[in-house]
């Protein structure tokens, strides 16, 4: 065609093939930024991943004053409270979720709905002020005691529960993420129960089943890897939370069986130390802490993620 | 009674019990939410004044505002959005106009997701790494890079879904004119989905407002007011940190009263995120 010399034309042709380059050079960045953090981490972690080798995972040893770094108390005290966070946090959003799509009266589920998603915009900060202010005391005076006289006795799991109610410690800690990452295991999970069709519960329904077997035996089924996926997406979150749990952690680097002992966590370490670390393995053996929460944090997501496409996938999404 | 009624009863029991639960769940996600929102309230309330506003952050155990922090705050965050947006839009329109849906488009939505709930203080390593350590001192420009590594896969992630909503009948109508896609995308798409893209930066400035775990590797802090980039600065999540992590009580106070500016900040924030949203789909209707 004769058009497509003239030079409007033309002009737009080059504009197309500016913005379409310029678009996907954005897009390029987003999928290379990723990489490079990880990799910037792994480089910056590179001289303590050398010095101690495995040794930097098995060992509880972290003294700056000899440069002696281990990282099994911040693994320990991640996984401890990210565990502790997930035994609270599963059961009440399951249940926050049912209430919100069956249970609740119509004109009660959305205000309500919002009001849990506030909890998700209070920055963290406030709630390691919280946590550390107001809930760490009113749990020492009133609940630890309690627990370590009671729990305390128990002949397997008495261990868990014996210390000094500090108030602050891997507990304390576990309950603020527990609340942390309600309203994003919640959200998920009411997001996937609304997409079931109306049709496979009112057949349900129509045989006669009650409300909690058309939740039990309709619902969970046809959401089960979503609702596998939003917890996942709750436990990353919960993994790599910062501020909250330096707060009301304690930050000892003690290796300790109580949960009401202080203790750390690798995102606590990094925050604390970052602006004391005086020597560069002390620097290195921070930004090589940030690496394996990367590393964990990035396994966590991912299984969420692929979770959560395979019930968008069968939706046809 | 017989055991067909026994196991009804049974039946009734344990729904009414579900049921009861998941009122309990939902109560008790509530009392948490109410307990935290009135202690920032109540104990921000007051420790507020208007020094809070007029002076700088003081020496220890001092009494003074927060002034350069909120100034720091601003400046850091208005950075973050300006560098965080335009790549943000650009990296959607990409997603949802030329890559939908080809492999290099799954692959980069899977990562924008990643980095959507990456934890935040791994974003701040990855650009003290980048930034502070080749510039060799920390800045509020390596803040705000911080910052605008979480804006960014927000409003990838809005762009790209709200580009997706419109019809494509209008990419097509505008395409027939012959009208060259770039302007299509442009004075077209961009102009129907412009309340929900508002939204998402909207939304991804309230979650960097009280962002502090990637700015105390980058911006660090400053007691002193200054409006060089290239020096650290203070900045408000950070002071409360510090403050409330202090033995003295004017530190702590300020904190309080940060903390309840900038919750209150977040909240109003995420509001108006809503009703952009909302009065969009009242007007579409």
């Amino acid at each position: 065609m004769g058009d497509s010399d003239a030079p409007d034309a033309r002009g737009g042709v080059t504009a197309d093939r500016l913005f379409r380059w310029t678009v996907a050079a954005a897009g390029i960045f987003v999928l290379v930024s990723l990489s490079a953090a990880a990799l910037s981490m792994l480089w910056g972690g590179r001289e303590a991943l050398q010095t101690f080798g495995w040794k930097f995972f098995t060992t509880t040893d972290w003294d700056p004053v000899q440069h002696k770094f281990g990282a099994l108390v911040a693994i320990y005290g991640t996984l401890v409270t990210a565990a502790i966070a997930m035994i609270i946090a599963v059961p009440v959003s399951l249940g926050i979720a049912i209430f919100l799509t069956e249970a609740a009266p119509r004109w009660m589920r959305t205000p309500i709905g919002s009001a849990i998603e506030l909890l998700a915009g209070i920055p963290s900060i406030i709630y390691g002020m919280w946590g550390l202010f107001v809930l760490a005391p009113a749990l020492s005076e009133h609940v630890y005691p309690w627990i370590n006289d009671h729990l305390g006795a128990l002949p397997l799991a008495g261990p868990l529960f014996q210390g000094p109610p500090l108030g602050l410690g891997l507990l304390t800690a576990g309950l603020v993420l527990g609340i942390m990452v309600i309203p994003f295991i919640s959200s998920v999970m009411r997001e996937v129960f609304l997409t079931v069709p109306a049709r496979l519960k009112e057949s349900a329904y129509a045989l006669g089943s009650t409300t909690w077997e058309v939740i039990w035996d309709v619902v969970l089924p046809y959401t089960r890897s979503a609702v596998i996926g939003g917890i996942f997406l709750g436990l990353g979150r919960a993994l790599g939370e910062t501020m909250a749990v330096t707060f009301v952690l304690g930050n000892a680097h003690d290796l300790s069986a109580s949960l009401l002992m202080p203790s750390n966590s690798i995102a606590a370490t990094i925050a604390n130390e970052f602006t004391e670390a005086d020597s560069s393995i002390y620097l290195s053996s921070l930004i090589a802490l940030g690496f394996v929460l990367f590393v964990v944090t990035f396994v966590v997501l991912a299984i969420a993620k692929l979770m959560l496409m395979r019930l968008q996938r069968r939706e046809g999404m | 009674m017989t055991a067909v009624d026994r196991l009804y009863a049974k039946r009734r029991f344990k729904n009414m019990l579900a049921l009861t639960l998941a009122w309990a769940a939902t109560v008790f996600g509530l009392f948490w939410l109410v307990w935290i929102l009135w202690t920032t309230f109540s104990m921000g309330i007051s420790h507020l004044n208007l020094a809070l506003f007029t002076k700088m952050t003081p020496a220890p155990g001092d009494s003074g505002g927060l002034l350069n922090a909120f100034f720091g705050s601003a400046t850091m965050s208005l950075l973050a959005i300006a560098m965080g947006t335009p790549i943000g839009i650009a990296a959607g329109t990409f997603l949802a106009e030329y890559a939908n849906h080809s492999k290099i488009g799954t692959v980069t939505r899977f990562v924008n997701d990643i980095l959507l709930s990456a934890p935040s203080i791994v974003l701040g390593l990855f650009v003290y790494t980048l930034v502070v350590k080749t510039m060799g001192h920390f800045s509020a420009l390596a803040g705000a890079i911080a910052l605008g590594f979480i804006v960014l896969p927000v409003v990838v992630r809005t762009t790209d879904e709200m580009l997706r909503l419109v019809p494509s009948q209008m990419r097509e109508a505008a395409l027939s004119l012959g009208v060259p896609q770039w302007k299509v995308t442009t004075q077209i798409l961009y102009r129907a989905s412009m309340s929900g893209i508002l939204t998402g930066v909207l939304l991804a400035l309230a979650r960097i407002s009280g962002e502090t775990a990637p700015l105390l590797f980058t911006a660090l802090n400053n007691q002193y007011w200054t409006t060089n980039i290239l020096q650290p600065m203070a900045n408000v999540p950070v002071v409360i940190f510090q403050y409330a992590m202090s033995p003295y009580d004017a530190w702590q106070s300020l904190a309080w009263a940060g903390a309840f500016i900038v919750t209150m900040f977040v909240l109003l924030l995420s509001l108006l995120a809503r009703l952009v949203l909302l009065r969009n789909k009242v007007g579409n209707e």
